[in-house]
């Protein structure tokens, strides 16, 4: 035999964790894979793979230039020949202009918009994004920089025709410090290939999220992602230590600091934290690295009342303390979405929530006994209906996946509308509750799911294809309700384009105000992806 | 070496040596009928299939120091397969068994969890891995002079004897074995289950009796020597290329057509 048994096994095994998986294309039902306008018309996306879309697809979405008819294109130049040939020679066969090969980077992720640019560019070296934007800049041309395009608010795609900059091939790791546990590499590294890299010295990347197989560092730090163990490792703001950007004008802020202290004047890389590319392009970054903990243990419980969910979050924060890493929250609906479209299977009956606690630490009898403490007493005082614990990986990480992928499930559904808020923990629920009650039966589902430890719920509702009843019907609703309690409308996916009109339902006028102020100090024509984060 | 139980007639599944699930099965065939069989489950602790296997760097082995364990997949199928056939009433009691280090208990209290009534641990120090043998299972029937059933799919129960759909390279096969037989457990057997808090509680309380090789009087001195341990050679990257013609050039370079 060509391959060794034990390996024939494991991949045997793993086919059969994967087949019940099914193809998408034959279990899909007839609407969904002829297609409508805004719908999906393929799975062109598997859990852990590329964010290309085939142009099949891409060709469904309507362009933002007619979904947003009011949007007018700014007073950019439009890309000449003589464009096109300055590019080449910046970076000499990385400039693409064939439809076929730009299309996958017009659309964003979640197949809702499209943009119309022409030309894409894919340096490698800072100093050529540097020469990019300085043309860009002294031709007023539009630039849109560009990460795994895994976002979630369009942020990432041109509205018109901007210069799309691709960071992909700017993937090198520069340095890493063991000792320190700081890693210096360059803002196109995919979140999966840095975790592969730093396995070796026992380190990972403070922050993981779903999208990990595709997503980019640069583009994490330019939306301050937050991810799924920001509850013990803290988020972006704190765990970067240095960034290397390239402002409008071409110039490198070199701000590739590595130390953990340095409170020597303001604190410069906080501007491109966040700031979704519109303050300068992110080129490099070093960042804070934690060990990757020798135990983990991931319990699944479920509960049938709000009540008790907060109950038992309260009682894992009390008896878990220091080696809790992450709580998570499904409802049924959330459960039931990724059972039904992924087929994944859920180890527990039918409940009304669903509780995922994660605990990370050095020692796993230590940290087993004391989860084993927590499970007795939530089960004794009937905190908890059911639940489930694992220790070995493969079981956690069969359990992670029912709450990694209920996103990628959800767009089976044909048309997702995606809302992620902070809102007051006692609330948590209700928006969802509520949004149930408002669409009614013209939705397909009302899910919700999200980081129950940051108070971060995604509210996300399905129909088979954009329906303008739900969509009125949602929004401003949503926001409205989020900015009566004070709450955030957009918690970890930013503004992009899709949220912009709601910048004051969360912010001041002053506020925005001096944000608008550092937009234009710092990029005066506003070439740098612009028509997104602020309303008009 | 699984040491040999004396608890007179045995109906047995077993599952191939480090691979698969093994369970054996009491009959008390001339007091009850074939419903009240008790069932034996070799659960072996072998390293989680979601670890990346290191090679050790003088060769001698795979890293198993600070590696996550846990049990072997095909056990657990055993496993869920005897949980099932006492959810049928057709088995009365379950025990898991395990030979291996004193961590093989917590083997064994998963095999609890998931519905056996106890367990027995034989504990046998040294090193012990998966070693994809596919021998247990066999060498058992051998050895009890019992039929056998591998690589099972399907397990039903017809009258005095056990129906067995084999899983073949050219395909399925069916086979009828009396009892006692040993069987062993195939990946789609069925779909292992996930043991829940409630039973992970009971499973606290249940026995574990432990014993020790020589209190069988097994000789565990090996007779195999493992003389090296090597990784598979590294994956050649591919090439692209950006036309048929191209595609067929660079065959032809290369001698294959």
């Amino acid at each position: 035999m060509a391959m060794r048994r034990s390996h024939v096994i494991r991949y045997a095994l793993e086919q059969y964790k994967s087949y019940r998986v099914p193809n998408a294309a034959q279990s899909l039902p007839s609407w969904y894979t002829k297609g409508t306008n805004g719908s999906l018309d393929s799975w062109s996306r598997c859990v852990h793979g590329s964010v290309a879309l085939t142009q099949k697809k891409a060709g469904r979405v309507p362009l933002s230039s007619e979904r947003f008819p009011q949007l007018k294109r700014g007073d950019f130049a439009r890309v000449t020949d003589g464009d096109l040939q300055v590019f080449e020679r910046l970076v000499p066969s990385r400039v693409l202009t064939e439809p076929g090969d730009i299309e996958g980077h017009n659309v964003d992720w979640s197949g809702t918009c499209r943009g119309a640019g022409q030309v894409l560019l894919r340096p490698k070296t800072t100093e050529e994004v540097s020469a990019i934007l300085r043309y860009c800049n002294g031709r007023r041309l539009a630039a849109v920089p560009q990460g795994g395009n895994t976002g979630l608010v369009g942020g990432s795609v041109p509205v018109f025709d901007e210069v799309i900059i691709s960071m992909s091939l700017m993937d090198k790791i520069i340095s890493l410090d063991e000792i320190s546990g700081v890693l210096v590499c360059q803002a196109g590294c995919v979140v999966d290939k840095i975790n592969e890299a730093l396995e070796p010295h026992g380190l990972m990347t403070p922050h993981i999220l779903g999208s990990k197989g595709s997503c980019q560092i640069g583009g994490n730090i330019s939306t301050n992602a937050g991810g799924l163990r920001m509850l013990r490792y803290g988020n972006l703001h704190g765990n970067v230590l240095g960034v290397e950007a390239v402002l409008a004008n071409g110039d490198v802020l070199d701000c590739l600091s590595t130390l953990k202290k340095d409170n020597t004047g303001y604190d410069l890389k906080q501007l491109f934290i966040g700031s979704e590319g519109s303050l300068g392009v992110v080129t490099a970054a070093s960042v804070l690295c934690p060990r990757i903990p020798g135990a983990v243990s991931v319990a699944l419980l479920g509960c049938d009342s709000f009540a008790q969910v907060l109950q038992t979050y309260d009682a894992a924060k009390k008896m878990l303390q220091e080696i809790l890493s992450a709580v998570e929250f499904m409802d049924r609906a959330s459960m039931e979405v990724v059972q039904e479209n992924l087929q994944l299977t859920c180890p527990l009956g039918a409940h009304r929530y669903y509780l995922l606690v994660e605990t990370s630490g050095s020692n796993a009898a230590h940290d087993e006994e004391k989860l084993n403490s927590l499970l007795g007493h939530v089960m004794e005082k009937a905190m908890v209906d059911d639940g489930t614990v694992a220790t070995e990986p493969s079981k956690v990480q069969s359990l992670w996946a029912l709450r990694e992928n209920v996103a990628v499930a959800l767009r089976a559904d044909g048309c997702v509308y995606k809302y992620d808020v902070t809102v007051p923990m006692s609330r948590f629920y209700d928006l969802v509750t509520d949004t149930r009650e408002r669409v009614g039966s013209d939705a397909t589902r009302v899910v919700g799911y999200g980081h129950l430890g940051e108070s971060d719920i995604h509210l996300n509702v399905t129909c088979p294809q954009h329906s303008e009843d739900v969509f009125d019907a949602l929004e401003p609703w949503v926001y409205d309700w989020v900015a009566k309690c004070k709450g955030s409308v957009s918690a970890e996916h930013g503004m992009g384009i899709l949220k912009r009109d709601y910048l004051y339902h969360s912010n001041t006028g002053p506020a925005v105000l001096l944000m608008k102020q550092l937009k234009e100090r710092m990029d005066p024509r506003g070439i740098l992806n612009p028509y997104k984060i602020f309303p008009d | 070496m699984w040491p040999i139980f004396d608890y007179g007639r045995f109906v047995s599944i077993i599952s191939s040596s480090d691979v698969y699930g093994v369970v054996w099965m009491r009959s008390l065939a001339q007091l009850h009928k074939m419903a009240n069989l008790r069932v034996l489950v070799g659960v072996k602790r072998v390293i989680d299939y979601a670890v990346k296997i290191r090679v050790k760097p003088d060769n001698s082995g795979v890293v198993t120091d600070g590696v996550k364990h846990s049990m072997n997949p095909f056990c657990e199928i055993a496993m869920e397969e005897a949980v099932r056939l006492k959810e049928k009433k057709l088995a009365k009691e379950i025990i898991a068994v395990s030979c291996g280090p004193a961590q093989a208990q917590e083997t064994i209290r998963t095999a609890l969890a998931m519905g056996a009534d106890r367990g027995i641990h034989v504990e046998v120090t040294g090193k012990s891995i998966d070693g994809d043998n596919n021998q247990t299972g066999q060498m058992t029937a051998a050895l009890l002079d019992w039929p056998q059933a591998t690589f099972a799919s399907e397990v039903t129960k017809e009258n005095d004897h056990l129906k067995v759909v084999r899983e073949i390279d050219g395909g399925l096969e069916t086979v009828k074995v009396t009892l006692p037989a040993v069987i062993t457990a195939d990946l789609r057997l069925n779909e292992p289950r996930y043991a829940t808090l409630p039973n992970i509680m009971k499973a606290k309380k249940k026995k574990i009796a432990k014993h020790k090789a020589a209190d069988f009087g097994v000789d565990l001195t090996p007779t195999l020597e493992v003389v090296g341990v090597e990784d598979p050679p590294v994956r050649q990257a591919g090439q692209k290329v950006e036309s048929t013609e191209e595609l067929v050039a660079k065959l032809k370079d290369s001698g294959v057509v």
